[in-house]
Parts: structure tokens; C-alpha cells; sequence
């Protein structure tokens, strides 16, 4: 190698993209998406969700081939056919949820995939212990190579999944959300290895929607939005990556408002009335942290907020699926029972689940069985012991002329469906009952253009009828054209609540990122 | 080097006619199969299919021999079928079958030959039912409770079962062994009362069970209330949605373990009918070479788990075991029952897998794209 090609190979990027496009059916996961990464630097990727991080994540790492555009390692253009050649290539990725064996060593599960030992070929346990050590002290990463994974905690095992990177010598490490799952003190170690490992010679991807880890621990960002990067910074001012990240002017948030009323009357009552809610996620963690939160009879309140903030919990809470440790929740003044799915229903609380086929519908069962889902039990579809189809089919039958649900008959089964008739079948399933309130979480998510319209003047429609709702969404477009009000959700608690006449987006999405006020 | 994989790609849509489709097809090919086996074996296929269609359903009285080796079937198929059908894989059905055989045995034989033969009968129906409920109820209830495996829970049961009735009669001087005479030196149960023998119908050329007939009654009685009552509609979306049902406001779990429960009753009553309408006697040894828990699975399968297709293919794969004891011999296999109906079932669920599924070649880096591929 000559001197200039030495030195070139110092100065090129660790790995840099180059106009990637890689689509979806229906979506454009990612497009023209252009960035590099240098040798010793923390890079971050910026952006909600659905913005496309996690699809340019999965093509560096060889797990998607891009339909356009290429890569570059250390100046050298590559093809990555699979995993294993992005891990030759010294590109490696942090996964956000482990992927270790409970029941193996540190040791076995960093040995556990690498293709060859490069030591001797063989299985030498000790041997790799030893440099389990040797890497874990020199990147500051203490875990014991002899414990088994089950008995680590959360950021122990995040340890080990940056070992068993390191291990397999990557240059590149790309790590997903990897703050989601710990501690803050857990975090600030993070962000030191991270620091500690661009200091040593290895670059950092690290892909965050927070904006305060990301002004903080990053050299350079660079954010992505509907796919597309628009730009890279090197700012470390959150208030501008709010903008960049969001990416929308005031102006055509308000374009959407002519359909509805702006406001809701200060003397509609309240149908819906959480307070100083509390709850567990699926993890022990705490999920949500006291949530207040009210709608009137007629007001649409968009929850937004970046996936994995406690919405899932909210909503499943209000459909009675998961329980609360304290707080409570008022429909029409009265109190919820804590873990009761017939009781929100008898309360007249609709709930569109975001997983429509898994949770909404029972997908074997025809479209006349899960409109009746909800009202087999009473009159007059029930005739105890019997239920009586004839009813069943007519009711069903009006549902879908009501509602424009485009199937053969009323006894197709619903997962042949398409999803914008899926999401009109449990809407007019969920609309049918007299609803106070109603609950819908991503009502657009997966819908063509056309379907998406559909659903959201059923939701207005619906709105004007006095039902409240609450509607909780990822997607801030959505959310700020629908809602009179906009609650913002960060780490298990409502941050702010805004009027959308006043809705400032660079505000909401400094909130999105966890920023309660406004500085430097 | 381009590879290929097969691959299995769920179908969309499927033709009204496939249901119907499948199971016979599957029955043909086991066939196909069987006679590939007996050729190798030295007989002539169409000669044993031909001396089976006549030894179970052709010759004289075969049709009435038929019926009692489908009595018992017809049972502990619709016991696995109502289970199933709500996800929940009794493999119990051998167990609660026996239990309903020592519960039923035990009351009739406590009432003794003083009580009118309508009470001696209802009786043992009764508590066949409970017996094998009860039974059931145990791996129902685990499996609500505990999330075990009803799998395992309710096969392992079957050996408790089986070693329960066995210590009644051979390792110890309970209630239904027989204590006098030959029982004295030959460990077997006490012949319950005549009074308590169930009636067999003479319908002139045929002679039906009256086991086979209230399993007839039964099986009407399980078609409308899975398809016409309230709880049938919940036990169809537990089974096909237990996810989504919780969210409609349905306890799955409380419909699993009453449909655990009735489904055990099934196989009991079975077992009920065993020692009442055939057997007139506990008879553990017996009961355990049948295996007629085990067969009921099969039968469950073929009928798609519909009652009443249960019932015709009861009476199919009793009128294959009905010709098995009776071309029994030195040129006929005594396996060679057992070796069809685990032909049948093998190709029926293999019949399952290509009606729910198409089969497509693709290429590995397809496999990777379409794994991947946000939902």
C-alpha cells in the first residue's frame, strides 16, 4: 500500500451511503438517502418514527439490499449480499431487543455466531474468555464473561451485545434506540463507551429520537424525515433538531382545519377522565407515570408522541386489557373497574386497537360475526341460550352499506379483507353502539391515501356526533390535523397539552424529544 | 450457484369445495399408500380393501359390528374435536375414557339390580360424565392457571388413569372386583347387574348400540351449540382469536376450562358406554389395548372437527377396526389396522398443511426480503 492510499484510507469514511432507495409496497422506506460516518466519530441518525432509520439500519447491516444507490466501506464500494458479509466488512449491529439465550454464558453467547474462532479454530472457552476480558477493559465494559445472561441486568445484557460486536472486530457499531430500555444512570455509562469506543478507533451509529442524548453524546446528526436525510449537523442545538426533525412550518398544520370546528364548547361535559394514571409495561418497567388527561363529549385529543412512551399502555388500559396500579378513569363520571374488558364496554368506551387483525378481529370469523362481537350478549342478537343469525347478517348488512365496507357478503370471513375494509368494519363495529367515548390508536397506519381520508372524516363525523375521542398516533400529520387538542407523551407522562390553534410545532417536537423548555 | 427452497405461503382464499376436498383426497392417498405396503408385503392390495369393505359393512351382521367399534370411537372423537376446536389439545381423551368406565361401572354397580333399568342407565351416563369432566378439568385448569402444556398434562394423566383402574381390579379388593368364585383366583371386576346392561336396538338387518345412538343425540346436540348459541359463538373466537376475544369482553379462559370439562364428559360417557353397553365389566386390560382415546384423535382430525362428520367417520374407522378382528389371521397382520389409521391421520394432516398453504419455490435472498418485511 502506498503512502497516499494509506492516507486516504485514514481520511475516507468508516462507511457512508450513498442515494439508497429501498421501497415497500406502499411505502417508500427509504429514499435518496445519502450520509457518511467517520472513523472515531458518534454518529447519530435523527428522526420519528417511520422515518426510515430502522430500514437504513437493516441495509448497512446487509439484512435489506437497497433498490438503488450503494454503500462504501473505508472508500470501498460494497455489496453486501447478507449479514455475514456487512460482519466481514467490520460492520456490526446493536439490536434493541438482545438476542442472547438466557440460559448460556457471556462467553457462549459472544462466541455463539462467530463464524470462526479466530484464535485456533477450535471451541476454546477459556481463550475466549480471556479476550472477552481483554476488549471489555479496554472499552471500559466490565461484565463477567462466566455469568449467565439471565442473571444480568437489562444494561449488563445490552454490555454483552456490544461484546459480542466488538468480538467479531466490527469497525462500525450500529446501535438501535439503545437507550430505550435502560436506566438514566444506565444511559450516561452508554453514552461513555460510546464516547470511549470512538476513541479508540471504532464510529458509533446511534440512532435515537431523543434530543437531548443526541445533542449531547453525538459529533455529528444526521436526520431523517418520510425516508428522505435531510441533512447532516453538527449542531447540538436541540431547538434546531426539534425543527429538522419535524420538519413542518405552521402554516400548513392549519391548512387541514376547514372540516371542523376549531373548538369545542368549554360547557361540553367531560366523557372521559384520566387521572394521575400509573402503570407497568410488559417489562416490570414503569410504563406510565401519571398520566392526566381529559376529552369532552365531541373533541378529538391527539396523543402523540414517538412509539414506546406509554401509549400502548394508556389505550390498553382504557380497553380494560391491561391493569392499572393506580390513578383512575372516568367515563361520564363514572369510575372504570381496573382490568375489566366488559365494563368499558357497558360504559360505552369504543377501542380501535392499532392491531386491527390480532386484537379487533377474529380473522377466521365472517365480517357479520365481529360486527356482533361486541353485542351478542344483549338484545336483540341474543335469545339466551340462542343467538339469532337472521339479525346478526341484517344488522351486519347495514353496517356495510352504512359504512361503504367493500366485500362479497356479510359472510366473508374479515381477513380477506383489505386493510382499509378491515379498519371500516371495526369502525363501524366500534361506532355502532352509541359510543361516549372512543379510542383509536394509528388509524391510518397501513392505509392507501384513499382508505386513510376515509377513516378520518368517519372520525370527524363521528366528533360531530358528540362522541370524544381519543386518538393516538406516531404520525404527527395525522394527529395535528384531526385533534382540537394535542397531548404530547414522553416517558410515560403527558408533557404538555397544546390547542391546536396555537400548536407550535418546533414546541411539539422538542416535547416528542423530551424537552420541556425551550433552550440552548 | 443459485439455490432453491421450497416454501410455504399461506393461501389467501380458500374454495368452498377444498374443505371436502381434502379430507377424502387424504383418505385416498393413504389408501394409495396402504397398498403400496401390502404389495411389499406379499398380499394383493384390492383383495384386502375389497375383504374390508365387506367384513365391515357388506356381510351379514357386519354393519351391527361395526357400530359397537364405532361406539367408543364416536365418543372420544367428539371429545377432541369440541377441544380442539377451542384450542385446547386434550390428548386426554384415553384417560377421562377410563375414568368414565370406573365411575360409570361404580354406580351401577352401588345400585345394585333394585332400581328400574332407565335409572341404572341415566345413572352411569351421569357419572361416566363426571368421571371423565373431572378428569379433564385437571390439565384445564393447570393450563389456565399455571400456563402448563395441556398436552403433556392431559397425556400423562392417560398412564394415571390406566394404573388407577388397573389397581381397582388386579392390586387390590376394592369395590369393583369381584371377590367371590373365579375372581377369587383370577383378579377381574364384578359383572354389573343386568338391569344395568345398556339396551341394544334390533333394527331388523342392523342391531345399533343404544351408546351409538345417544353419541348420535349428542353429536346434533354439539353441532347447534357451537353453531347457534351464545357459547358456541365464544368457543369459535377464543379458538380462532383468544387475543381478540379478551378485548370483546370474553374470559377465555373460562370458556377453555368449560369446554375442558365437557369435553372430558364426552369420553367418559364413552367409557360409560363401554362397560355399560358392551363390556358389563371394569375390564382395565381391555380398555387399555384399544386405545380408543388415541384413535378419537384421528377420527376428530378427519372430520375436521365437525360433530357430525364425526359421526360418519366413527363409523368409517370403526368399520376398519370392526374388519380387523374379524380377517384376523396367519395371511392378515394384526398391525395392519393400526398401520392404515396412522396412514390416514398422517395424510389427512399433511392434507391440513396443503389446503392452508400453497407451496412456492424461491430463492434464499427471497426468504430473507419477505421475512423481514415490515408487517
Amino acid at each position: 500500500m502506498t503512502q497516499d492510499s494509506l492516507v486516504e484510507a485514514a481520511t475516507a469514511p468508516a462507511v457512508a451511503a450513498f442515494h439508497i432507495t429501498k421501497k415497500f409496497p406502499g411505502v417508500n422506506a427509504n429514499e435518496d438517502v445519502t450520509f457518511d460516518v467517520r472513523v472515531g466519530e458518534v454518529h447519530a441518525l435523527l428522526g420519528e418514527n417511520g422515518a426510515g432509520k430502522t430500514t437504513l439500519s437493516n441495509i448497512l447491516t446487509g439484512l435489506y439490499r437497497p433498490d438503488s444507490g450503494w454503500l462504501e466501506v473505508l472508500g470501498d464500494r460494497v455489496n453486501f449480499q447478507s449479514p455475514r458479509d456487512a460482519i466481514a466488512a467490520g460492520i456490526g449491529m446493536v439490536h434493541q431487543h438482545f438476542r442472547l439465550i438466557p440460559t448460556f454464558t457471556v462467553a457462549e453467547n459472544i462466541a455463539l455466531g462467530s463464524a470462526h474462532d479466530p484464535i485456533n479454530g477450535r471451541f476454546d472457552l477459556a481463550a475466549i474468555e480471556e479476550r472477552i476480558v481483554a476488549l471489555s477493559e479496554s472499552f471500559d465494559l466490565p461484565v463477567d464473561p462466566r455469568a449467565k445472561i439471565w442473571q444480568l441486568s437489562v444494561g449488563e445484557q445490552q454490555r454483552v451485545e456490544i461484546l459480542k460486536v466488538l468480538y467479531r472486530e466490527a469497525r462500525v457499531l450500529i446501535m438501535d434506540e439503545p437507550t430505550a430500555v435502560l436506566t438514566p444512570v444506565e444511559s450516561e455509562a452508554l453514552a461513555s463507551t460510546m464516547q470511549s469506543m470512538a476513541r479508540n478507533g471504532r464510529s458509533v451509529v446511534f440512532i435515537s429520537h431523543k434530543l437531548g442524548e443526541v445533542a449531547s453524546i453525538a459529533d455529528r446528526v444526521t436526520v431523517l424525515r418520510h425516508g428522505r436525510s435531510v441533512e447532516t449537523v453538527t449542531e447540538n442545538d436541540v431547538n434546531a433538531l426539534a425543527s429538522l426533525m419535524v420538519g413542518r412550518s405552521v402554516e400548513s398544520v392549519q391548512q387541514t382545519t376547514e372540516s371542523m370546528s376549531l373548538f369545542v364548547a368549554e360547557s361540553a361535559p367531560v366523557v372521559l377522565e384520566i387521572s394521575d394514571l400509573c402503570a407497568t409495561g410488559d417489562r416490570g418497567l414503569k410504563a406510565l407515570n401519571g398520566v392526566n388527561l381529559n376529552v369532552r363529549a365531541g373533541e378529538i385529543v391527539g396523543v402523540a408522541g414517538v412509539a414506546g412512551n406509554g401509549q400502548r399502555e394508556l389505550v390498553e388500559i382504557l380497553a380494560g386489557l391491561r391493569r392499572s396500579s393506580s390513578g383512575s378513569v372516568q367515563v361520564d363520571g363514572e369510575s372504570l373497574e381496573n382490568g375489566s374488558t366488559r365494563h368499558p364496554i357497558r360504559l360505552g368506551v369504543s377501542y380501535v386497537p392499532q392491531d386491527r387483525m390480532g386484537t379487533g378481529l377474529a380473522p377466521d370469523l365472517s365480517i357479520a360475526e365481529n360486527m356482533a362481537l361486541k353485542k351478542y350478549r344483549r338484545p336483540p342478537v341474543s335469545r339466551p341460550p340462542f343467538l339469532r343469525q337472521s339479525v346478526i347478517d341484517s344488522e351486519a348488512r347495514e353496517l356495510m352499506a352504512q359504512f361503504d365496507v367493500r366485500a362479497p357478503s356479510e359472510t366473508t370471513p374479515t381477513r380477506r379483507l383489505s386493510g382499509g375494509n378491515v379498519q371500516k368494519v371495526l369502525l363501524a363495529r366500534e361506532m355502532s353502539g352509541d359510543p361516549k367515548v372512543l379510542v383509536i390508536a394509528s388509524p391510518s397506519q397501513g392505509l392507501d391515501v384513499g382508505a386513510v381520508a376515509i377513516v378520518h372524516q368517519l372520525l370527524l363525523d363521528a366528533a360531530g356526533k358528540g362522541v370524544g375521542i381519543l386518538l393516538v398516533s406516531e404520525d404527527l400529520d395525522e394527529v395535528l390535523s384531526l385533534s382540537h387538542r394535542i397531548a404530547v407523551m414522553y416517558e410515560g407522562r403527558i408533557l404538555d397539552t397544546v390547542d391546536r390553534v396555537d400548536a407550535d410545532v418546533q414546541r411539539i417536537g422538542l416535547l416528542m424529544g423530551g424537552q420541556m423548555e425551550e433552550s440552548a | 450457484m443459485k439455490r432453491f427452497r421450497l416454501r410455504l405461503e399461506p393461501r389467501s382464499d380458500l374454495p368452498k369445495w377444498l374443505p371436502w376436498a381434502v379430507p377424502v383426497g387424504s383418505f385416498l392417498v393413504a389408501l394409495l399408500v396402504g397398498a403400496i405396503v401390502l404389495s411389499t408385503t406379499g398380499q394383493n392390495p384390492f383383495s384386502v380393501y375389497a375383504r374390508i369393505v365387506d367384513r365391515a359393512f357388506l356381510s351379514d351382521g357386519a354393519f351391527s359390528g361395526t357400530l359397537v367399534s364405532a361406539t367408543p370411537l364416536l365418543f372420544t372423537g367428539l371429545c377432541a374435536a369440541v377441544a380442539f376446536r377451542v384450542g385446547f389439545f386434550n390428548i386426554g381423551g384415553e384417560g377421562q375414557f377410563v375414568m368414565g368406565a370406573i365411575f360409570g361401572s361404580g354406580i351401577a354397580l352401588k345400585l345394585g339390580a333394585d332400581v328400574p333399568g332407565v335409572v341404572a342407565v341415566a345413572s352411569m351416563v351421569v357419572f361416566g360424565a363426571i368421571g371423565g369432566g373431572l378428569w379433564a378439568l385437571i390439565p384445564g385448569i393447570l393450563k389456565t392457571r399455571f400456563r402448563t402444556n395441556e398436552i403433556i398434562t392431559s397425556l400423562m394423566l392417560n398412564y394415571v388413569a390406566a394404573v388407577i383402574a388397573t389397581y381397582l381390579i388386579f392390586d387390590s379388593q376394592s369395590f369393583w372386583r369381584e371377590l367371590t368364585g373365579s375372581g377369587v383366583v383370577f383378579p377381574k371386576g364384578k359383572v354389573l347387574p343386568t338391569i344395568a346392561w345398556w339396551p341394544k336396538l334390533d333394527f331388523g338387518s342392523v342391531i345399533v348400540p343404544f351408546g351409538f345412538l345417544l353419541g348420535m343425540v349428542i353429536a346434533g346436540w354439539l353441532y347447534v351449540l357451537q353453531r347457534k348459541t351464545r357459547f358456541g359463538f365464544e368457543m369459535r373466537v377464543v379458538g380462532g382469536a383468544p387475543t381478540t376475544a379478551r378485548y370483546a369482553g370474553i374470559k377465555p379462559n373460562r370458556v377453555i376450562i368449560a369446554v375442558a370439562a365437557l369435553s372430558g364428559a364426552l369420553a367418559g360417557i364413552g367409557g360409560a358406554t363401554d362397560v355399560g353397553n358392551f363390556r358389563h365389566i371394569l375390564d382395565p386390560k381391555g380398555l387399555q389395548q384399544s386405545g380408543f382415546g388415541y384413535a378419537g384423535i384421528v377420527v376428530a382430525a378427519l372430520a375436521r372437527l365437525n360433530p357430525v362428520a364425526v359421526v360418519f367417520v366413527a363409523i368409517l374407522l370403526g368399520g376398519i377396526t370392526n374388519a380387523g378382528y374379524a380377517l384376523r389371521g396367519p395371511d392378515f397382520p394384526s398391525g395392519l389396522v393400526g398401520v392404515l389409521q396412522g396412514l390416514i391421520l398422517f395424510c389427512t394432516l399433511g392434507g391440513e398443511v396443503l389446503a392452508r398453504y400453497r407451496v412456492k419455490r424461491s430463492s434464499p435472498s427471497d426468504v430473507i426480503e419477505t421475512a423481514l418485511e415490515p408487517a
